[in-house]
């Protein structure tokens, strides 16, 4: 029983990123012929021109790709594997790490430099003090228990940040609390590069365990009976996807509500498999934080919006009606 | 094929042991079924089978090696089991959730090969969702009993020696549950050895070759089910007056529960 939505759901992601990425590439402040950003594109005619498409927007929306793309994966595996629609890849601690690490970075006076390693290190930190806790507290890998840890560390994280920023310099606060609203806009190449490293290697490994996290949904007995162990395979997941996520945290800050929609937007075209949907929602995911970068610096020129705030516009409606449909 | 060796499983807190030293075997080509009352440790049984609680004494083997010695993947193209928990959070269509039966038998990125989708269909036709499956109906949509035939027909495709179900025809109606342990007998003529975990005690009359009685984690009586079915017993190990007469198609013992507030 094929229906419409079967046929088109991959041409039409696809192309929801190859229109995507154009726009991106199209549109700006400084405003350019279609012809001129192809041939800037090309590296041909006015140098200004090309040093807007190739040094300003081109990577800028690749990294904003990537954010999306890295996000969305993240989000579709973990909630698989939690069996839990609400989990999203800042869960485990990864942003409250991240955010500690930064602001930490800021207010030492020395987050032009150090702040992508040390957001990197503080969330590869806190994943790995939720995963003590919940190992603490002695359940074999519940994801209940997880998810309460996560919180817990997300909480100390918080009370952290306070008291880093209440006593920092007003310019700091600034600086820290801009970095924890998102933004791609100081792309470059090789920035984009590890990251990519980082989205490709995670979201290779969670490809592989797809169908691992297909049984995983079922629940534990069910996956032991299948010929999983399942504490075992959900570790390799979680630690794939908060690696994921923790990369996307440094390079950009806190783009929020993509690894917990995108999942939802691509299941509600009917994929159900986690192989398909973790690509489905890499592609989704890219489009979206690529569109909402777009409208961040578009918008309100020459300001721009932060990135978290346009995701989170655009993803609460949307999670609003699904949650209507799901009711 | 599959031995209980005094095995003992304590759960932490609990105030007796779940299982406290039971042993048995459910051999190939015989039906053996579990019965007993509510907590009696039943499921306990089929979660240390599949090593998901930890055996504090005695050993669960499958043909003389310990299930902990099998490993899960080993064990899962061998064993079947169809758990009595099952969490469902996303949908999946019938045709997918059958599928996953075979998960044992791939590898990481393969797909799915002619073997494997053989197995779909003759699973699929035996246990009587073919229809569900082409309907392509929601896992979720479905009625408890057909969700139970569904979850059945997922562990007749993953397929092997042996097939444990926990309670498989809970909610099935009269025709889907003779359907369910014709099938199960069915299995045992071909060599499948089947435990069953189950409430039915005149329909495992009927079609077991052995009965196991479970409780208060002890075996209280194991055998054939002339010996087990025996009103003294059942009476003392359910709590609940009852008399044991014959079916009269068959002449299999059947149990009747009578009721005790009218009777004085």
């Amino acid at each position: 029983m094929t229906t419409v939505i079967d046929r088109v759901r991959w041409p039409l992601l696809v192309l929801a990123l190859v229109l995507a990425l154009l726009l991106a590439v199209a549109l700006g402040t400084i405003s350019l012929a279609p012809a001129a950003v192809w041939n800037a594109l090309l590296g041909r005619g006015d140098p200004a021109a090309i040093t807007v498409v190739q040094v300003l927007r081109l990577p800028r929306a690749i990294l904003a790709g990537l954010i999306g793309a890295g996000l969305g994966l993240s989000g579709a595996a973990l909630q698989g594997t939690m069996r839990n629609p609400l989990a999203e890849p800042y869960l485990l601690g990864v942003s409250g790490g991240a955010a500690v690490g930064a602001v930490l970075a800021v207010a030492l006076g020395v987050g032009v430099v150090f702040l992508p390693i040390a957001a990197f290190g503080g969330a590869v930190l806190a994943v790995a003090v939720t995963f003590f806790v919940a190992h603490a507290a002695g359940t074999r890998g519940d994801a209940r228990i997880l998810l309460m840890a996560g919180v817990v560390v997300g909480a100390f994280a918080n009370s952290v940040i306070m008291l880093i920023l209440g006593t920092a310099p007003s310019n700091a606060v600034r600086d820290a609390v801009w970095w924890m609203m998102g933004s791609v806009a100081a792309a470059t190449w090789s920035q984009n590069a590890w990251l990519a490293t980082y989205v490709i290697l995670g979201g290779g490994a969670l490809l592989l365990w797809a169908r691992q996290i297909d049984v995983l949904a079922l629940g534990d007995d069910t996956a032991a009976a299948l010929g999983l162990a399942p504490e075992a395979a959900a570790r390799r997941i979680y630690a794939a996807a908060a690696l994921v996520a923790a990369a996307t945290v440094a390079a950009a800050g806190l783009v929020g509500f993509v690894g917990l929609v995108v999942p939802h937007i691509v299941r509600g075209l009917g994929v159900r498999q986690h192989r398909p949907l973790l690509v489905g929602s890499a592609l989704a995911g890219a489009a979206l934080v690529i569109l909402a970068d777009l409208a961040a610096r578009t918008l309100r020129p020459p300001s721009e919006l932060p990135l978290g705030a346009v995701t989170a516009i655009v993803g609460v409606p949307f999670f609003l009606s699904r949650l209507r449909r799901l009711a | 094929m599959i031995r209980y060796e005094d095995v003992v499983v304590r759960y932490p807190g609990a105030t007796r042991d779940a299982l406290a030293g039971v042993a048995f075997a459910a051999e190939r080509g015989r039906l053996t079924a579990v019965v007993g009352p509510n907590g009696s440790g039943k499921s306990t049984l089929v979660r240390a089978l599949l090593g998901r609680v930890p055996v504090a004494d005695g050993a669960v083997r499958v043909d003389d090696v310990r299930v902990t010695e099998h490993g899960h993947e080993k064990m899962a193209k061998r064993i079947a089991v169809v758990a009595q928990r099952e969490e469902l959070a996303f949908p999946l269509t019938v045709d997918e959730y059958v599928a996953l039966g075979r998960f044992p038998h791939l590898g990481g990125w393969r797909g799915t090969r002619a073997i494997d989708r053989d197995a779909i269909a003759n699973a699929l036709a035996r246990a009587g969702v073919e229809a569900l499956a082409t309907a392509g109906r929601r896992v979720q949509e479905l009625s408890g009993g057909e969700w139970q035939r569904v979850r059945l027909a997922r562990a007749l495709a993953q397929g092997g020696e042996a097939l444990v179900l926990d309670e498989p025809t809970t909610f099935l109606d009269v025709a889907h549950e003779m359907a369910a342990f014709e099938l199960l007998h069915e299995l045992t003529r071909e060599g499948v050895a089947v435990m069953l975990v189950s409430h039915q005690l005149n329909l495992v009359a009927r079609f077991a070759d052995e009965i196991v009685l479970l409780h208060e984690g002890r075996v209280a009586a194991a055998g054939a089910p002339e010996d087990v079915m025996q009103a003294a017993i059942l009476e003392r190990v359910y709590e609940w007056p009852l008399v044991v007469t014959r079916d009269p198609a068959v002449g299999a013992p059947a149990l009747l529960p009578l009721r005790v507030g009218r009777r004085a």
